[in-house]
């Protein structure tokens, strides 16, 4: 918003004043993302910046906490690293495996809450599904209901029924907790949908199911895949079911992280976070890319 | 309406080409289609009725049910169910207390059952697990042999703390939860205030959430109406520094608030090094409420901007020039012209945040400390500590329903197919 020509002396120092609190605020919203990143390629074990790195001594910085992830309890550290001590990392490393058990874990459940929650997603947005609103709010409660609540119901229902310590119930709990964020974007998609378009597929002798392949999914794709995105970045940052439900050997990215920072923390965390940071400034500039492509898919122009 | 009827009058008398009613036949087909969407959204339903209702559902039932007592003492169980509430107990309910006593030691069960009375009667688990190990040796008369290893089971409450949990069904949980506890008459009255903790709990949070929900919309109107207001190149750009928080890990930031608020913490070090505060004069913003404040409030932020950032987009802002043409002063013109055309986005981005500061319990965890705790920290306390699961459920039950009763409202003044992410 431009200064108008007619502002008078007050208005424009409240003009400024406002630009000013915006770019504080908006340091507010990045610096903690921000700041982490230098501080992981500290060569102390400290929390802040040493007069080393403040004078850009190299000497002040090292990867010496990125090294520790791949370093392993029974290994000692000295020893070559060849193939076999990179076969040993990939198989022991208490992060790395940390990181295996997220990405299962996060991929099965991406691919049960994307499925389920696309179908039901073109289903709820049909005009004449019935009680559409009561069942859309159920759809959309495990967003809204505490996280310690849904972790403290599913201990009681996992202990009860085996799957506690198991990775299915793992996948399934966080497929549970993704399916709001698949069906709010696929319908957010589908609201845009010209139905008219399956009416002419339907017209000219097509089944429905060639209609869904050929003509409504490659126009809803891209809301899918934030879609798919959402639910994976929620199993991937979830920390609090894993904690009731799982097994101790299941050790997710975000349950060590945890235990890191309960018990010693120490600037490994930062790498891991700075690793986290990057992979979430990926997924970010995906969804972006893919909600100006499904704008312009279905014709959406910006003002 | 007259229009409608004739046209219904008409209606009856067409048929389709194989001759059926055509009213028949598009009801019908009307309720075949609507059978064809629910069978799609079928599946999914059914999905989280099993992994998300139905363990609700069961940890609704733990919050009034609790057979701690009543699974290992079944003999004194069913002399309490066969008795008159204070009945005193005659040598038949010795002798099967007795016998309870060494079935239960015998399958080391003597603890739970102490843990379930003590939850009614402070005090008695020690009781129960000296007895649990002297009953072994207890031979008739049973009277003799309790009251010479303790003398307090001659005492009424302990009965009467027994009989009040032979009975699985209870809602002393969710009296518990609220501060409230049954004296030796069965009135409700209020615990001792120095074992009040949980309405004062419950009300912390609720102050806590709405503070971080003004502070969040204080912070979020001005960079709100900003992206709003500049061209659409420049506030994408700008959106990217909203989106990138709300799609970075949560253990990330408040990893990273923990680093910045430290006592050796960057913003410490800074503050020294300009000298606003001197090297001694540390502020401890971290492992209390401000914290838990602050770390929260970031993490919430954006789920504030982004409603208001969709309901301030499409306010033309001729309607402002308007007002100022009119002779009003800008603050008038915000006041009386702006702000109202806002209000949707205002309710929509504080109930949103208020519902999930409300619940929050990962950040309190981490930074909180002692002060800056919230309710559900407690519920994960007697999860995983001190294993008083139906307390931890009735509590759980509570906020449920303040959150439920939240999202109602949310859904009534917002709606929510208007929830969008992003």
């Amino acid at each position: 918003m431009a200064l108008p020509i007619y502002a008078s002396r007050l208005e424009r120092l409240w003009y400024y004043t406002r630009l000013v609190i915006c770019g504080l605020i908006f340091l507010f919203l990045v610096s903690p993302i921000l700041i982490v990143m230098p501080l992981s390629f500290n060569a102390e074990p400290y929390f802040t910046f040493t007069e080393k790195m403040l004078a850009f001594d190299p000497e002040g910085y090292s990867l010496r906490w990125y090294d520790l992830l791949l370093t392993q309890p029974s290994v000692p550290n000295d020893v070559p690293r060849d193939a076999a001590w990179w076969a040993q990392v990939w198989s022991q490393a208490v992060w790395v495996n940390a990181a295996k058990n997220s990405i299962i874990i996060g991929f099965f459940s991406t691919i049960l809450a994307t499925v389920l929650g696309t179908i039901a997603a073109l289903g709820l947005s049909r005009p004449e599904m019935p009680y559409r609103k009561a069942i859309m709010a159920i759809l959309i409660s495990p967003m809204i209901v505490p996280i310690i609540i849904t972790a403290t119901g599913l201990f009681f229902f996992y202990s009860a029924s085996g799957l506690a310590g198991s990775y299915l119930g793992v996948i399934m709990a966080h497929a549970t907790l993704g399916i709001p964020f698949v069906i709010i974007t696929v319908t957010a998609t589908l609201s845009g949908f010209d139905q008219s378009l399956t009416r002419a597929a339907a017209s000219l002798g097509a089944p429905p199911t060639t209609t869904f392949f050929k003509v409504t999914m490659p126009l809803i794709l891209p809301g899918v895949i934030s879609g798919a995105l959402f639910a994976f970045v929620t199993s991937f940052d979830e920390v609090v079911v894993v904690l009731f439900v799982a097994a101790h050997d299941q050790q997710t990215i975000p349950r060590q992280m945890w235990n890191g920072i309960r018990e010693q923390i120490s600037p490994a965390i930062l790498s891991v976070a700075t690793i986290l940071v990057i992979v979430s400034i990926a997924l970010l500039t995906t969804v972006e890319l893919l909600r100006r492509r499904s704008d312009r898919l279905r014709g959406v122009t910006n003002s | 309406m007259a229009d409608m009827t004739s046209n219904g009058a008409a209606g009856a008398g067409l048929t389709t080409a194989d001759g059926r009613p055509l009213k028949a036949a598009l009801a019908r087909a009307q309720s075949k289609s609507r059978q064809r969407a629910f069978l799609l959204v079928a599946p999914l339903l059914l999905f989280i009725v099993v992994t998300f209702i139905v363990p609700i559902g069961q940890m609704l039932h733990r919050s009034i049910f609790n057979d701690g007592f009543a699974a290992n003492m079944p003999r004194i169980t069913a002399w309490f169910e066969a008795t008159e509430p204070g009945t005193p107990p005659d040598e038949a309910a010795w002798e099967a207390l007795a016998l309870d006593f060494k079935a239960a030691a015998e399958a080391r069960t003597v603890g739970v059952v102490g843990t379930r009375v003590n939850y009614e009667l402070p005090g008695t688990r020690s009781l129960f697990t000296s007895t649990g190990r002297a009953s072994r040796n207890f031979e008739p008369p049973y009277r003799e042999a309790f009251l010479e290893e303790d003398a307090k089971w001659e005492d009424p409450a302990v009965w009467g703390a027994m009989r009040v949990v032979s009975d699985s069904y209870s809602l002393n949980f969710f009296l518990a939860a609220v501060d409230r506890t049954r004296d030796a008459e069965g009135r409700i009255v209020k615990v001792a205030p120095d074992r009040a903790v949980y309405v004062d709990l419950f009300i912390k949070t609720f102050v806590m959430a709405a503070l971080i929900t003004v502070i969040c919309l204080i912070m979020a109107y001005p960079v709100a109406h900003l992206l709003a207001t500049l061209p659409l190149k420049w506030s994408n750009l700008l959106m990217i520094l909203v989106l990138l928080p709300f799609w970075t890990s949560l253990l990330v930031r408040t990893t990273s608030w923990m680093v910045l608020l430290q006592q050796q913490g960057v913003v410490n070090n800074v503050l020294v090094a300009l000298g606003v505060i001197g090297e001694d004069g540390r502020i401890a913003m971290m492992y209390n409420q401000t914290g838990t404040i602050i770390a929260m409030t970031h993490i919430l932020l954006p789920f504030m901007i982004l409603p208001l950032y969709s309901v301030m987009r499409p306010i033309p802002p001729s309607y402002v020039r308007a007002a100022r043409s009119l002779g009003a002063s800008s603050w008038t013109a915000f006041r009386r012209v702006y702000l109202p055309q806002t209000l949707p986005g205002i309710g929509a981005g504080s109930l949103l945040v208020f519902i999930l500061a409300v619940g929050y319990y990962i950040t309190p965890a981490l930074v909180g400390g002692a002060s800056g705790q919230l309710i559900s920290n407690l519920i994960a306390f007697h999860m995983q500590d001190s294993l008083n699961w139906s307390m931890a459920a009735a509590l759980a039950a509570i906020l449920l329903v303040l959150v439920l009763l939240l999202y109602w409202l949310y859904d009534r003044l917002v709606g929510i197919d208007n929830l969008k992410l992003g």
